[in-house]
């Protein structure tokens, strides 16, 4: 923002950068340098207070030296009034950085006798300038001097010359002025002003006040022309340009677990994307705020700085319910990574909100912020005002690459989707939660309704709070429907049963057959004893037969020697042959 | 003064014995002029003048330019030019212009009171 502001300062107008969070954006870099602004408003919505900030940040970040002259509070009413704001006036006062002087105009004690000039008023204003070579000017609330002095005749013509002689110095000035009825200011000080005027409001809707700031005109300069939200806190005033927001932030294709396990491998096992919107919505009593504390936890395991809005609960509430299903939050905020922001949804406006938002971000700088819930915002039917207040939160988080986490209650009677379709379409990542009723009894459900740029799974999973966190389970998918809870367990123990009966089985037959080969081995053994036993019967007999053939011959032979014969040789009777 | 506030003090329902007239009825006179410009001198001049005719002898008369002295005027409250500031006797007051409205100042010295008693 510097860079491009200080080069268009150089080519347009110059401009004196006010130092006020948020302002110096919406105007393009500050108030124009060396000439005057007149802020107007009505009684209480902190003109006096934009003056001081402009003057002790223009002496504190910007070595411009400030001087304050005012008409209505004295020094010590307003060194007192701004202490409580964190400026330190006396000191700056002491150092020659900033020179304050009241202007008292007693209306009792002045006689007018004829013409005069307000040359005093110039010279004390010029005294004060030169002595510590300011170069910014506030002067608050100079319509009273429309009361101490009659003659306003020459006060306007005196008025005129002054705001001239205030250019000719090329101080820059602030000139504030209370709001008229039909003009900016009372007495028309518009007139004599008119380079930029910046007009406070302080609005009160429905019982909640929301302070805005307009820029109502600003020669030679573009500026954003919305009324903005701003904030008077103990750090002074901060404006918030939170509409000005394109739809161009980078976004991150790191991933961040949402510290559940099973809820990781519905999102591709990887969680969400790192600076998405998840939405958790569901019905009362569903575990939303669990989901919201794991994330929360996770994300200080690791490391990561978490912001935690609560809205309906107190954090130490919170912490000792999340303590009963083993979640530990108070370590970490004991240790600087979890803040806790606990406020009423009703305390203050829709706009309020968003600032107080932006300046705790901004001051805490996290990686995670969770809502918890959004929609408690909606107190009448003012959807549309919450959709764009919750859509310029999901921008400003998105644009600082922050994961956001908002819970939302719907309510039981309507389509779950349809509650939410207001904000629908900001969220990247929908987690809904519903109960499941079945066989008289009450279970969670959940799923992922939609996640932006990722395979996510489709499945119901059953949602169980235990005493170590939230576990996910599969929803049991029968003939008759998903079974939760129960219904479930029971209808699993079955399946178990049934299982251990096969198992059962298979165990038995792989029994029987292997005692069927055993007997059929056994039976193999007998009979190759039996062939065995045979066989050496025959060769036995064999044997025996050969040696009777044997003995004859040799008796035939022993027969024919004895009758001294000679006897043709017969070939032998093969007798191996015939056998 | 500071003096004077004490014998009040110190004798009470004495005073205009102990006090002679003129002293009590000194008047202290501030004028604040810027410089030489028309409405400046017009108002010495005028001032003199009147102050002569109704105060001759009893008044104490200082005139600053605040030109010459920027720094007085805050502690003045001094705003219009020219500006009259009557110290004593009291009530305060300041009479700004050029003192050509006569009546007005007389006025604003409480000089038609002075007159009467």
């Amino acid at each position: 923002m510097n860079k491009t502001a200080s080069k268009l300062a150089i080519e347009s107008l110059q401009k004196s950068p006010s130092g006020i969070k948020g302002f110096d954006e919406i105007t393009g870099g500050g108030l124009p340098t060396g000439r005057p602004t007149l802020i107007c408003g009505g009684a209480g919505c902190g003109k006096t207070l934009f003056g001081l900030e402009f003057l002790v940040r223009g002496a504190t970040q910007f070595n411009e030296p400030g001087i304050l002259l005012s008409f209505e509070e004295t020094i010590e009413e307003l060194t007192k009034n701004v202490a409580s704001l964190g400026f330190d006036l006396e000191d700056l006062v002491k150092n020659k950085k900033i020179a304050l002087d009241y202007v008292r105009v007693e209306r009792s004690e002045i006689e007018e006798t004829g013409e005069y000039d307000l040359e005093g008023l110039f010279i004390r204003l010029a005294y004060a300038i030169d002595s510590i070579g300011a170069k910014r000017v506030v002067l608050d609330t100079i319509e009273s001097l429309f009361a101490g002095l009659p003659n306003q005749l020459i006060l306007r013509a005196e008025l005129r010359r002054l705001f001239r002689w205030l250019k000719e110095k090329g101080v820059t000035a602030i000139i504030t002025g209370e709001r008229g009825d039909k003009t900016f200011t009372r007495q028309g000080l518009e007139e004599y002003v008119s380079d930029c005027v910046i007009m406070l409001d302080h609005r009160v809707t429905e019982q909640t006040s929301t302070r805005r700031l307009r820029v109502v005109k600003y020669r030679g300069s573009t500026h954003g022309t919305n009324e903005y939200p701003f904030l008077i806190d103990e750090n002074g005033f901060s404006v918030l340009p939170v509409t000005s927001l394109g739809l161009n932030h980078t976004v991150s294709n790191k991933r961040v677990s949402s510290g559940i396990t099973l809820l990781d491998k519905m999102l591709e096992g990887k969680g969400y994307y790192r600076g998405s919107t998840v939405l958790v919505s569901g019905t009362a009593g569903v575990g939303k705020t669990s989901i919201a504390a794991h994330f929360a936890e996770a994300a200080c395991k690791r490391g990561e700085r978490v912001l935690y809005f609560c809205f309906e609960e107190s954090p130490d509430q919170l912490m000792r319910n999340m303590l009963s299903i083993g979640i530990k939050l108070e370590p970490w905020v004991q240790k600087g990574l979890l803040q806790f922001h606990a406020t009423r949804p009703t305390l203050y406006g829709l706009e309020m909100h968003l600032a107080v938002t932006h300046k705790i971000v901004n001051a805490f700088k996290p990686d995670i912020v969770i809502l918890d819930p959004v929609n408690t915002f909606v107190v009448s039917d003012k959807e549309y005002e919450v959709k764009t207040m919750l859509m310029r939160i999901v921008d400003f988080l998105k644009s600082k690459n922050i994961t956001a986490l908002f819970t939302s209650l719907t309510s039981g009677d309507t389509s779950l989707e349809n509650s939410d379709v207001g904000i629908s379409s900001l969220i990247d990542t929908w987690l809904l939660l519903r109960d499941i009723e079945l066989s008289s009894e009450r279970n969670r459900g959940m799923y992922v309704l939609k996640s932006r740029g990722m395979a996510n799974s489709n499945q119901i999973r059953e949602f169980i709070l235990t005493d170590h966190g939230v576990e996910l389970r599969e929803v049991y998918i029968g003939a008759s429907g998903g079974l939760t809870g129960s219904a479930r367990v029971a209808q699993e123990a079955l399946e178990d049963a049934e299982l251990l009966k096969r198992k059962h089985e298979i165990e038995h037959k792989k029994r029987e057959i292997e005692r069927k080969r055993k007997a059929l081995e056994s039976k193999i053994a007998t009979l190759h004893a039996d062939f065995d036993s045979e066989e050496s019967e025959a060769v036995k007999l064999i044997k025996a037969e050969q040696d009777i053939i044997k003995k004859l011959e040799q008796d035939k032979m022993e027969m024919a020697i004895s009758r001294k014969a000679v006897m043709e040789k017969r070939a032998p009777v093969n007798l191996k042959k015939s056998l | 003064m500071k003096k004077t506030k004490l014998k009040i003090k110190e004798t009470p329902g004495k005073v205009e014995q102990l006090m002679p007239e003129q002293h009590q009825r000194k008047y202290i006179l501030r004028l604040y002029i810027t410089g030489t410009t028309n409405r400046s001198i017009m108002a010495i001049t005028n001032l003199k003048k009147i102050c002569e005719e109704y105060l001759e002898g009893q008044y104490d008369l200082e005139v600053i330019d605040l030109y010459k002295n920027p720094n007085l005027a805050e502690g003045d409250q001094i705003i219009a030019s020219p500006t009259l500031i009557k110290k004593l006797p009291l009530p305060f007051r300041r009479i700004i212009g050029d003192m050509s409205n006569t009546e007005n100042v007389l006025l604003g010295l409480d000089i038609r009171e002075v007159k009467k008693s």
